[in-house]
């Protein structure tokens, strides 16, 4: 069991990776018209929770969405034709790289300014109360966020009606490239957010994609017995700019060392190691050659797919 | 026997075909039948469970629909996104604000969430939520608390918005809102509330997207939005009175989508054509009415269309400024009289309606 679960978790992290390695393979050339805010080095988070919380959640996110949608869907056909804007798209190739979502696979939204789908969770949340559900909402969200209002807001509100949401702050320490250190009037989320009537889990040290697995199946235990949201803070480190393919440590906002420090402990690294050393090199190579083969056959089908015809312009502003 | 007790058979005294009630108490029944007949649908903004109940709009429905009609934190962009994740999600959310500069604090959440969410999922996600917001003047509201802004909301594609005048379309149109499947911004004038009209009992829809003739006429047309249909009445039954004209006035209830062809219709049998909006003029609905007619009558124009609303500054709180910055009746007369060259008639003992002398109605 744990075996197969360490494999799953491979499965869908080298996916994350992989695609995302096609984007800056052809992101230069210029035909996926839309920009790119990457999740490499995040893979850990939604890996963990979107795999432990299937069935169980539905699921909210940002522009930092490839990794995400890629954890829930488990797929990359509509994935690379979202990106390179044709009617195979989940969203017909309107929503391109920074609102990828699939209400079908329960990735309900995602959304480009910062911090807007906190609330759209807790209502989503309030929903599966008023239906006496036994899903939650889980909603991912930068520490950038947390500078906003609604992040509050929807804090308070989650709490004050004991609503069954799991907040989840992929904490890399930068909005676009301000540090925490020049936001925030304050030393700790965790300690704050104490103060609140809800759950914290902040004690993560690493990227490990286990640890993070387990805590979100506690986390999803607790919230249904002690009837309240959950926050959990986890940090991560964003291995490229902030929109965009490319590394830009040459540009002075932080450093590389800084960055191989976190290398050190890349969270696909670390749990390839770990299945290598349990002799599981087999299972992990042909994970990798079909999650390849995969990817090269969804991106040419991406490319040879339709744009969305001229009419779809109008279609979706409004409901019958 | 005891049918007097059940609700479905209370008719206030009347025969269901000739029941008076107020616009207030339209929109209250409006929502507990709605609610009544669809669990999905609830009810929550601040102070809608208190004992005011939003003027009487939302009186009742907390006890009578237990976790149904939620009284709120005072946090307006996380309410309208809680509202977007309840609808998208299956429930039937009426969010209210008592001002409509209150619903502003949630603009972020309206146009970059709520207006969009549909088109950027290609129609997957349905987005059946009402935001009920109070406007209107009174009492030196003041500069923070008068504002109408339906041409802001109108201009986002993806927003319905709708300014029922009447009880009758109070009720109808509300209805029609809550089972619509877009977000839909119902905005209802202070001034409105204790209009008395003849409302059915039975629930019933008003269709969005549709004016209705107030009054018939052949000489000028009038469109007017919300307590400015009022407004235009009161002058319509002078014009009629001292100089014999017959104004044709539409109610134009719904701001977006709108129904440019029955003001187009009617501009093509007057060739006037004057549109006053609750609202400032620059940018604002009636530059649209006034564009749409222009493109679609300009044949038929036997002059420009005018256009009136509030002046182009800030309300001021003190009465005498405030009665200069609202257009009104008077102003609705000389406009008209201008416009079709007459000699303005002596108005010194005419009495309109304002915020002493109420408007009772019916239309």
């Amino acid at each position: 069991m744990q075996k197969d679960l360490e494999l799953e978790l491979y499965q869908s992290m080298y996916r994350m990776r992989a695609a995302e390695r096609a984007i800056q393979q052809e992101y230069p050339n210029n035909q996926m018209k839309t920009p790119m805010h990457m999740s490499i080095g995040e893979e850990g988070i939604v890996a963990g929770i979107c795999t432990a919380l299937k069935e169980k959640a539905k699921f909210y996110g940002t522009y930092r969405s490839h990794a995400l949608y890629l954890a829930v869907t488990e797929e990359t056909d509509g994935f690379f034709a979202e990106l390179y804007g044709k009617v195979t798209g989940p969203a017909g190739g309107k929503a391109g790289s920074m609102h990828l979502a699939s209400p079908d696979h329960n990735l309900i939204m995602t959304s480009a300014v910062v911090g807007t789908t906190i609330p759209v969770a807790v209502g989503g949340a309030f929903r599966e109360k008023y239906m006496n559900t036994d899903k939650i909402a889980v909603v991912f969200f930068g520490d950038g966020a947390v500078d906003e209002g609604v992040f509050w807001e929807s804090l308070n509100l989650a709490c004050l009606w004991k609503l069954p949401v799991l907040f989840v702050c992929e904490d890399n320490g930068l909005a676009i490239h301000t540090p925490t250190s020049v936001r925030r009037g304050y030393d700790s989320l965790g300690k704050i957010a104490r103060q609140y009537n809800c759950l914290v889990y902040d004690s993560f040290e690493q990227t490990d994609v286990l640890t993070i697995h387990a805590m979100a199946k506690k986390a999803y235990a607790e919230i249904q017995r002690f009837r309240m949201p959950a926050l959990a803070i986890i940090p991560y480190y964003r291995y490229l700019e902030h929109v965009g393919v490319n590394e830009d440590f040459d540009v002075g906002y932080r450093s590389c060392d800084e960055f191989e420090q976190w290398l050190a402990k890349d969270p696909i690294a670390l749990l390839r190691r770990r299945l290598i050393n349990q002799n599981q090199e087999n299972a992990v190579v042909s994970i990798e050659d079909a999650v390849n083969k995969q990817i090269f056959i969804s991106v040419q089908k991406a490319k040879d797919a339709p744009f969305p015809r001229p009419e779809e312009l109008y279609r979706g502003v409004y409901g019958e | 026997m005891h049918h007097s007790q059940d609700p479905k058979n209370f008719t206030g005294g009347y025969t269901v075909s000739k029941r008076i009630i107020t616009y207030a108490q339209a929109i209250n029944e409006a929502l507990r039948q709605e609610m009544e007949r669809d669990s999905s649908v609830f009810v929550y903004g601040l102070d809608v469970a208190d004992h005011k109940g939003i003027n009487g709009t939302t009186s009742g429905l907390a006890e009578k629909f237990p976790g149904r009609c939620l009284s709120t934190p005072l946090s307006e962009e996380a309410l309208m996104g809680f509202g977007l994740g309840a609808a998208i999600n299956g429930l039937r959310p009426v969010n209210v604000h008592i001002r409509v500069e209150f619903l502003l604090v949630a603009f972020n959440q309206l146009v970059n969430m709520l207006a969009s969410a549909r088109y950027g999922s290609n129609g997957k996600l349905s987005v059946p939520i009402v935001i009920r917001v109070l406007i209107g003047r009174g009492w030196g509201q003041g500069f923070q608390h008068s504002k109408s802004l339906q041409s802001i909301f109108a201009h986002i594609p993806g927003l319905k918005v709708i300014m029922p005048a009447t009880p009758y379309d109070a009720k109808g149109m509300l209805i029609a809102a809550i089972r619509d499947d877009n977000p839909v911004i119902c905005m209802e004038h202070r001034f409105l509330f204790w209009q008395e009209g003849e409302v059915p009992f039975e629930p019933y829809t008003v269709p969005l997207g549709k004016c209705s003739i107030l009054r018939s006429g052949s000489d000028v047309t009038i469109v007017a939005s919300s307590w400015s249909c009022v407004d235009a009445l009161d002058a319509a039954k002078v014009l009629e009175r001292k100089h014999n004209i017959l104004a044709e006035l539409i109610n134009v209830r719904t701001i977006a989508p709108f129904d440019d062809a029955t003001v187009n219709q009617s501009v093509r049998k007057t060739g006037h054509c004057i549109v006053v909006d609750s609202d400032w003029t620059h940018c604002g609905f009636s530059a649209e009415v006034a564009a749409r007619v222009q493109e679609d009558c300009f044949g038929s124009l036997r002059s420009p269309v005018t256009r009136i609303g509030f002046a182009p500054t800030h309300c001021p709180t003190t009465r005498p400024m405030e009665d200069l910055y609202y257009p009104n009746a008077e102003t609705i007369i000389r406009v008209t009289e201008k416009k079709l060259g007459l000699k303005p008639a002596d108005l010194s003992d005419e009495k309109f309606h304002n915020y002493e002398n109420k408007f009772k109605g019916p239309f």
